[in-house]
């Protein structure tokens, strides 16, 4: 059933989001703290789980399937959402901040490729 | 009369109109996608582009601040683009990434993600910095933008940051995510980006999980499953840290 898998997404979200909220008043930060992700690896166990222990049907995965398909067009209706005048007016920082952290990534990459844990290394 | 009703029915079923309006509106840009770029800036880029194009227009028209959403034939645009159905579908993305695989990823594929939010934060940090704020959220935020274009507004709605600045954190990690699917097929063989263990690395590095899929699938096809699979994680983890620890972080420093 679709609704089994639409379920079973918005229990691991409320469980997230819950449990993210406790953590934020732990911390003292007033604010969700990373429920978001929270929830992220709980899905990810429960699937996982699902693969040795128990197998959700296919029409269960679907509802799952279909809200991640739905990820896309939600941000495209986000972006279409924000406060745009007030980030171009505060100009440059936005594309700066983008494209700083794009160059230095890039650099980085040759650096950790050459990091090879448990590989021997025959050049 | 007939004018009148439709307008009645849109504004009556807001959510539905846009379901109808984004749909279009991505068609439009995977049209524009393969027949302008062919297929080299992936559609969902230029959807995105575009939409924070019509949030400008809106803002523009309308003097209000929630973009498009201020049109109440569009009101619709504000809820299936706010939060809740937001994080819903972020979180339905973490199904079917495999733990088997990032373990078998290594130890430096995983490394590569915390390594790679933490340095886009600290970088994005850095610039707001160099850009006058002083406001541990602001900079949080727009560090986390760095990060993607999802962390930036997960960790804004969280800290409390204003629209304004939330707004500065998607074009942040919106830039990035062009950047990357333009940029990477030009740098990859300089920096070594033409095997499996090289594309895991990289995935977790830039993270922008449409940035990786589309720069890597121009690079070379192959490549672009392991690099998605370490990117898939990337969010999770930048949502994770970056409204927590790298938040608290900046806090004590400044």
């Amino acid at each position: 059933m679709v609704i089994y898998g639409v379920a079973l997404l918005s229990f691991c979200m409320l469980v997230g989001v819950f449990v993210g909220d406790i953590l934020g008043n732990l911390i003292g930060v007033q604010a969700n703290v990373g429920g978001v992700g929270i929830a992220m690896l709980l899905l990810i166990v429960l699937s996982n789980l699902s693969h040795h222990k128990f197998s959700f049907g296919s029409a269960t995965e679907n509802g799952i399937h279909f809200w991640s398909a739905m990820y896309i067009p939600i941000v495209v209706a986000m972006a279409a959402k924000q406060n745009v005048i007030a980030a171009v007016s505060s100009g440059w920082m936005a594309i700066i901040a983008g494209v700083a952290a794009v160059a230095v990534s890039f650099a980085l990459l040759p650096l950790l490729d050459r990091v090879r844990i448990g590989e021997s290394d025959d050049s | 009369m007939i004018l009148d009703s439709l307008l009645s029915v849109l504004e009556k079923n807001a959510l539905i109109a846009a379901f109808a309006f984004v749909g279009f509106l991505v068609w439009f840009s995977y049209e524009l996608s393969a027949r302008l770029t062919r297929g080299h800036i992936h559609g969902s880029a230029i959807a995105i582009a575009l939409g924070l194009i019509l949030a400008y227009v809106g803002g523009r028209v309308s003097g209000g601040s929630q973009g498009l959403a201020d049109f109440s034939l569009l009101s619709g645009i504000g809820v299936m683009g706010g939060a809740m159905f937001r994080d819903f579908a972020i979180v339905a993305t973490a199904f079917g990434a495999e733990l088997e695989a990032l373990k078998r990823a290594g130890a430096v594929g995983a490394a590569s993600v915390v390594i790679g939010v933490v340095l886009s934060f600290t970088v994005g940090a850095l610039v707001a910095v160099a850009f006058g704020y002083t406001d541990p959220v602001v900079i949080s935020t727009i560090g986390a933008g760095a990060a993607t274009y999802i962390v930036g507004p997960v960790t804004g709605t969280a800290l409390g940051a204003d629209s304004g600045i939330i707004a500065l954190s998607v074009a942040a990690g919106l830039t990035k995510s062009v950047l990357v699917m333009i940029g990477t097929p030009f740098v990859a063989q300089r920096i070594g980006l033409n095997n499996p263990h090289a594309a895991l690395i990289y995935g977790g590095l830039m993270g922008t999980t449409s940035g990786v899929a589309g720069g890597l699938a121009a690079t070379d096809p192959k490549l672009v499953p392991y690099g998605a699979m370490t990117a898939t994680f990337y969010t999770g983890v930048g949502c994770l840290l970056a409204p927590s620890v790298l938040f608290l972080a900046v806090r004590a420093i400044s």
